[in-house]
Parts: structure tokens; sequence; C-alpha cells
């Protein structure tokens, strides 16, 4: 623990930007030029990525598993004896946060740049640059709060702030009713999600409280009093004796994960997410928001290590969702659609890696594929700019001629996810391929087998996505066709920069395998540097063969999902259209997304609303509350009133004496007899 | 020396009659003055009082005036009442041109 002053300032800065965009806008009501804009948001987000280099220079100086602190002040110190309750404002950053801080802040960073040129073009009435670009800042630093917090309070204050600017920028353009819808139903799984992380937060405390330990959410002190919470049980409500503490703890922040890293059941909001600004799309719903759950699976290793139902039902969470998500995609036809259920079924990928135990395994594909979702995000936010904010595939086609530079970086994009080497994408895939091969999570072949197949759905769904978006013949409307043109280098830059990350991004976790053809030792440096943060896992045991054989099949999926592709949507353009027309029911379901939304909407939705309307607001809020409390009271009191008790009021002052000498008569009586 | 028991009785009777009037009277100056009988029979009641318990009710021992300063308090809220009442009097006598209280109810159901 060595104390480093300098770590506030990562999260400070992108809020004082966003604080001064909001006072400029909420209270002067006046707008900043645009170059000043550029120059505070842009500006503040590059100083924080700067020090937050800065600062995994001084860690990688550090012995390792050593890390840094900034503690601010105490936020919350509360109770007495057992139940005492510090919170402290402090940052913490170790080799795991620092991992999550240069992505938030540098992938951040280039998304920044990149919205300027993409909210430029914006077609819409409400031109809310600063706006924009206030709520973009908020977000960066709700994130960086998330990853940095030395608590689980504190990140929890980050996870409520990341899923509160998701919920603003989801419904940016609020003109439009259905972006509003989108955001209010993004905001509202969440909060299901939230509601079993707060749980967690409850039960460890109480946890603590029965095994008499002093209580302390600092992620440091769980871990060093974790022993004692081990032999904590709770009394089942359902089927057993007892269950552990540690499981259910487990449970309750996976629940929390799935909602803010859209894993069944709880994924329905992100593809919803799509409506908001597409660099939006990139920096909260493909590259670091969503990842939030993951990372807090993998920042709390040590209480997932002792608790294998958990961490089984993460792996398997994680394994059906990534199937259920890829075979949605090869469907849909919204070009963001596609990229949505994407990483949907890629964080699913991350569970699966988490579950098993291969913590580093998900931090790797949880970097990688930062770096190439966001590259293919923004690289569909270019297509659509050159569509002038068409995004329908089916009316795209041959783009590849007029906008060839947006096309190749694209391609990077597909080669990673598709997993090809030696691109990043095949690198982080098949660790975690291997981990769930190697793991000892019930069912952990057949967790291997789905994760295979998802690998061929996803390498087929990207491709056709590629093949119909720049190949082929164009199907736009014939006004739109000659408009169609390269966007401007601001929008191509980052571009540029996420697709030399994508491609190189895997070299930060080379197997050893491959390190020893070229005689390097320990290869694997993610590895290297995080082995101080995650408790030591069993050693996967793998001969080399075998992990050259895993990594001949990952390649081996992804090149036949390529060539599937390239047989239907280049080959033989007219069979997919048959093939759909055979199997209408299969392809209804797929397009349909498996009609998850509409059973939400009958099963859950429609009832609540119906207690709500029916019970709730005419039952018990305008019938009870409003017609019996208060209307009924009020009447009540009327009727008394009316009825005889204002001839009391006679006006003669003779009478009030009677009255009073009564009264005077009563209460001496009372007080002679007593 | 007279009795203590003829003094109090002596205040009974006064306070019965001021009651007695003010709850039968219409008249509004007879009212105001049966008001003052009920509380100087009051008061006289006090200084009997003082006069059996020289001590007072806290039984140290010390000499006691509680009655007596009670008495002079309630002189004084008498004669601000007194004033208060009179004017209240006038001001009804020059808009009503009367003192009967059944003349002003206005102020009912």
């Amino acid at each position: 623990m060595t104390e480093y002053e300098s770590l506030r300032w990562i999260p400070l800065l992108p809020l004082l930007a966003a604080l001064i965009h909001g006072v400029m806008l909420g209270v002067f009501q006046r707008r900043m030029p645009r170059w000043g804009v550029i120059a505070l948001s842009c500006g503040s987000v590059l100083l924080a990525f700067l020090v937050s280099v800065a600062g995994f220079f001084r860690l990688v100086g550090l012995p390792g598993g050593e890390s840094l602190v900034d503690s601010v002040y105490t936020w919350i110190g509360t109770g007495i004896g057992d139940t005492r309750l510090t919170v402290e404002v402090a940052f913490r950053l170790d080799a795991l946060s620092s991992v999550m801080t240069l992505v938030v802040s540098g992938v951040g960073l280039l998304i920044h740049v990149y919205s300027i040129g993409y909210m430029d073009d914006d077609h819409r009435e409400d031109r809310g640059f600063q706006r924009f670009f206030c709520y973009l800042n908020l977000f960066t630093f709700a994130m960086l709060v998330l990853v940095l917090a030395d608590n689980l309070v504190l990140m929890f204050l980050g996870w409520e702030g990341v899923g509160l600017c998701s919920y603003l920028l989801i419904g940016f353009w609020y003109s439009d009713r259905y972006n509003a819808y989108c955001g209010s139903k993004a905001f509202i799984v969440n909060r299901i999600g939230d509601f079993g992380f707060l749980i967690g937060i409850f039960l460890l405390f109480a946890g603590f409280a029965q095994a008499g330990v002093p209580a302390s959410l600092a992620f440091a002190d769980l871990q060093a009093n974790l022993d004692a919470l081990l032999s904590v049980t709770l009394p089942a409500p359902f089927w057993g004796e007892e269950w552990r503490l540690v499981e259910v703890v487990g449970i309750c922040f996976f629940v929390g994960a799935c909602g803010k890293s859209a894993q069944l059941p709880l994924y329905v909001w992100l593809p919803d997410a799509m409506a908001g600004p597409t660099p939006v799309s990139a920096l909260i719903h493909a590259a670091t928001m969503v990842t939030a759950g993951v990372y807090m699976v993998c920042r709390l290793a040590f209480l997932y290590a002792e608790a294998p139902v958990a961490s089984a039902l993460v792996a398997w969470t994680g394994g059906i969702t990534a199937l259920f998500a890829a075979s949605i995609a090869i469907a849909q036809t919204d070009i963001k659609k596609v990229l949505a259920y994407s990483t949907v079924s890629q964080l699913g990928y991350m569970f699966v890696a988490a579950g098993c135990g291969g913590y580093t395994g998900a931090v790797f594909h949880l970097v990688t594929h930062a770096f190439f979702k966001a590259l293919l995000f923004l690289g569909a936010g270019s297509v659509i700019l050159a569509m002038h904010h068409e995004q329908d595939i089916e009316k795209m086609g041959g783009l590849g001629r007029r906008i060839h530079k947006t096309k190749a970086v694209f391609l990077i994009g597909v080669f990673a996810i598709s997993g090809f080497p030696p691109f990043s994408g095949f690198f982080s895939k098949d660790e975690i391929l291997l981990t769930a091969w190697a793991s000892h999570v019930p069912g952990s072949t057949w967790l291997y087998a789905i994760g295979l197949v998802t690998a061929l759905l996803t390498a087929f769904y990207m491709w056709r996505l590629h093949f119909l978006v720049f190949w082929g013949e164009c199907r736009a409307p014939a006004s739109l066709r000659d408009q169609i043109t390269e966007p401007s280098n601001v929008v191509l830059f980052p571009l540029y920069g996420l697709a030399v990350l994508a491609l190189l991004g895997g070299v930060m976790g080379i197997p050893q395998v491959y390190g020893d053809w070229v005689g390097v030792e320990s290869s694997h440096s993610l590895n290297n540097f995080l082995s101080g943060v995650f408790p030591a896992a069993d050693p996967h045991v793998v001969s080399h063969a075998l992990e050259y054989a895993l990594a001949g099949a990952a390649v081996l999926a992804a090149g036949l999902g390529l060539g599937l592709s390239y047989f239907l949507y280049v080959r033989q353009p007219d069979l997919p259209g048959k093939l759909a027309a055979r199997a209408r029911g299969l392809h209804q379901l797929l397009v349909e997304k498996y009609y998850v939304d509409e059973l939400y909407d009958a099963v859950l939705v429609r009832p609540l609303v119906w207690i709500s309307d029916r019970v709730l607001f005419r039952g018990v809020d305008a019938g009870l509350i409003d017609g019996l409390a208060v209307n009924g009271s009020a009447r009540g009191v009327r009727g008394v009133a009316e009825t005889g008790l204002k001839y009391l009021q006679s006006g003669l002052a003779q009478g009030y004496v009677v009255m009073m000498v009564v009264g005077a008569a009563a209460i001496v009586a009372y007080l002679v007899g007593n | 020396m007279i009795p203590t028991d003829h003094v109090i009785a002596l205040s009974a009777i006064l306070f019965t009659i001021g009651l007695v009037g003010v709850m039968t009277r219409r008249n509004l100056i007879v009212m105001l003055m049966s008001v003052e009988l009920m509380l100087n029979a009051v008061n006289l009641a006090f200084v009997g009082f003082n006069r059996l318990w020289p001590q007072g009710p806290s039984g140290s021992g010390e000499a006691s005036l509680d009655g007596q300063i009670f008495v002079l308090t309630v002189i004084a809220v008498a004669a601000a009442e007194v004033a208060v009442g009179l004017g209240i009097v006038i001001s009804m006598f020059r808009n009503r041109d009367s003192v009967n209280i059944e003349d002003v109810s206005l102020l009912r159901w």
C-alpha cells in the first residue's frame, strides 16, 4: 500500500469538465463555443489518461501485488461496536484497476475524439453538442470511480452513476419517444440487477457482524477477513439445510453483474440501448460500462474462488448467453443490433472465463473486446454517417468501393472478433476456451463445446455483416447512392488507433507455447501483471499438443464460419432468402429474438402494469388513501359537524358561560374525586 | 378573630352571587360587575388562606405572603380587564345602541 495523491485526479478531471458543462448549460443557459467544448472534454479525458499512465508506471515499479492508494476523506462513519461501518472515499490502483483505468480512459479518449466528428453531423433537431459531451464526461467520471473504488459502497456509487449516464445518453435524442422508452428500459432492467448488488453488500455486512469481525467493505479488508466469513451460513429458505453465505453473496453480486453486463435473463436492455448515438454505443454499451459486471466478478475473485456454486452459475449463465445472443445476431438486419447481440455474446464469453476461474482470461478478453468492439461500433458509425443515418444492412452493400478506409479498419475488427491469428481476439478467445476445457466446473466439456459453436456463429454473423455491407451490389436507393462518401478525418483517426490496438492487442497475452518459439520466458505479460491480484487458481495442466489442438479447433471454427458466410452471402446470395423461406419458423424465431421481449411483456410487464393500475393506483391510492383516508376523514368530520356539533356555537355569550361553568365544575369534580 | 370558615363561606357566597349574575343577566355592564364580584370573592379566599397558613404551602417554616401577592396580581389584572371590558361596552353601545348581550350574536352557525 503506497500513497499516491494524484490518483483522485483520474476521476475528478472528467467530473470537473462535466460540472462546467452542466453549470454553463443548466444555470447560465449559454452554449460554449465549439472549440471550448472540445478542449474541455477531450482535454480532461486526455489528462485523466496521462495520470493513469503515470500511475501504471508507478505501479509497475512496485513489487508484485502492491497497490497505490489515495484516501480522500471519510464518507460514512456510523454504528458502534461490531456493526461499526466506515466508508472512505478512497481510490486504489492495483494491477486490475490499472488495466481497467487505462482501457476506460484510453478508449474513452479515442471515442471522445470520434464524437467530435460524429455529433457534428447531428441530423436531428436538438443540436445538443455540449450536452452530449457533458454526459460523456460524467460517464467517464462514474466509470473511473467504479474501477478505482477502494470499497464496495464507492463502487456502487460509480455503478449507479454509469447506469444514470447510460440512461441519459440512450435517450439523448429524447424528442423521439422511442429513444426515451429505450433509455427507461435500460434503466429499469439495470435497477433489477442493482437490487442484487445491494443485497450482496448488505449480506456481506451482516455476515461480518455475525462472524464478529470488524465490518469493512474495503476490498483489501474483505480479502483479509474472508476466512471468518466462510463458516457463516444462512438458514435455507427453499431447499437444503443451510446455505453458505459466500455462495449467496456471490450469486447476489452476479445478479448485479447480469444486469450491468447484459446476461440472461437481464440482457434485454442492451439491444434497445442502440437507440443512442453510435459513439455512446461504442463507449458505454460495448467497451466500458457493460464490462463492469465482469470487472466486479474479477474484483471479487477471492470471494468467487471460495464459492464453487456461484462460480458455476456465472460460467453457465455466460455460456448460455453467449450461444443464445450469437444465434440471434445471425438473423438481425440492423447493423448496430448485430453488434449489440455480438456484445452480449462476447460478454458471455468473459463470464465463462471468470466462472471457470480464469480471471486473467476474462480481463484479457475484456480488454481486447474493448478494442475491437469499439472499433466495430465506430466503424459502423462511420458507415451510418456515410449512409446518412441508414442502419439497415439490407439497404447497404457495395460500400467497400466508396468508403474503402472504413472498410479496411472494419475488416481488422471482423478478423479480430472472429478470432483469426494473429489478431487480438484470437489469443483472448483461445485462452477462454482453454480455461473452459481445463476447468472443474460441472459440465465444463459442454461449456467448451458451447464456446466453440459460439465462435463459429460469431465468425459467421460478423462476416455476414461485412459481406452485406461492403461487398456485392449497392442496394441503397439511387438518390442516396451518389452521396455516400468517406467521413471526415476526425472520425477516421480514432478508428486507425483502435485498429492498431485490435490488431496488436493480443501481444499482452501470448500463451507460453508460442512464447517458447521465440525463446521468450513468461510471454503472457498480462498474466504476470495480474498474478498478484487474483487467487492462485489450480494450475491448468494442459499438454502443449492439446493447446495446439484447441487453438486449431478455434481457428477451424472461425474459418468455417467465414467460409459458410462467404458461400451464402457472396457465392449464392439468393440462398439465404430461400433457406429462410424453407425454415420459416426458425428464421422468424431468430428475427424476433426468441420472443423474449414479448414473453417478458406478457409475464412481467403487463401483470405489473395491471396490478399497478387496477390494484395499487385505483384500489389503494385512489380508493383507500385518497378516498377513505383523505376525503373520507374530511367528509366524516363535516358530517358530524353539520348534523349536530355546529349548534354548540349559538352566538349567545351566556350559553358559553354555562358551558364553561359546567366544564370547570367537571374538572374540579374529577380532581376532587381523585 | 374571625374564623377562617366564615371568611371562606363569605367568599363562596360572593362567588356564587357573581356566577349567577354572569349566567342570568343580559346587561353587559352588570355582567362585568358580576365578574368583578367573582374576582373579589377569590381575593377574599386568598387572604383568608394566607392567614390560616402563614408559612405557605411549602412548609419550610419561613413566613410567606404568597396569598397576598396573588391578591395584588389579581387586582391589577382585574383593573386591566375592566378597562378593556368597558371599552368593548362603549364600542358596542355606539354601534348597536344597546348593551344587551343578546343583541350581539352574529358569530354563530
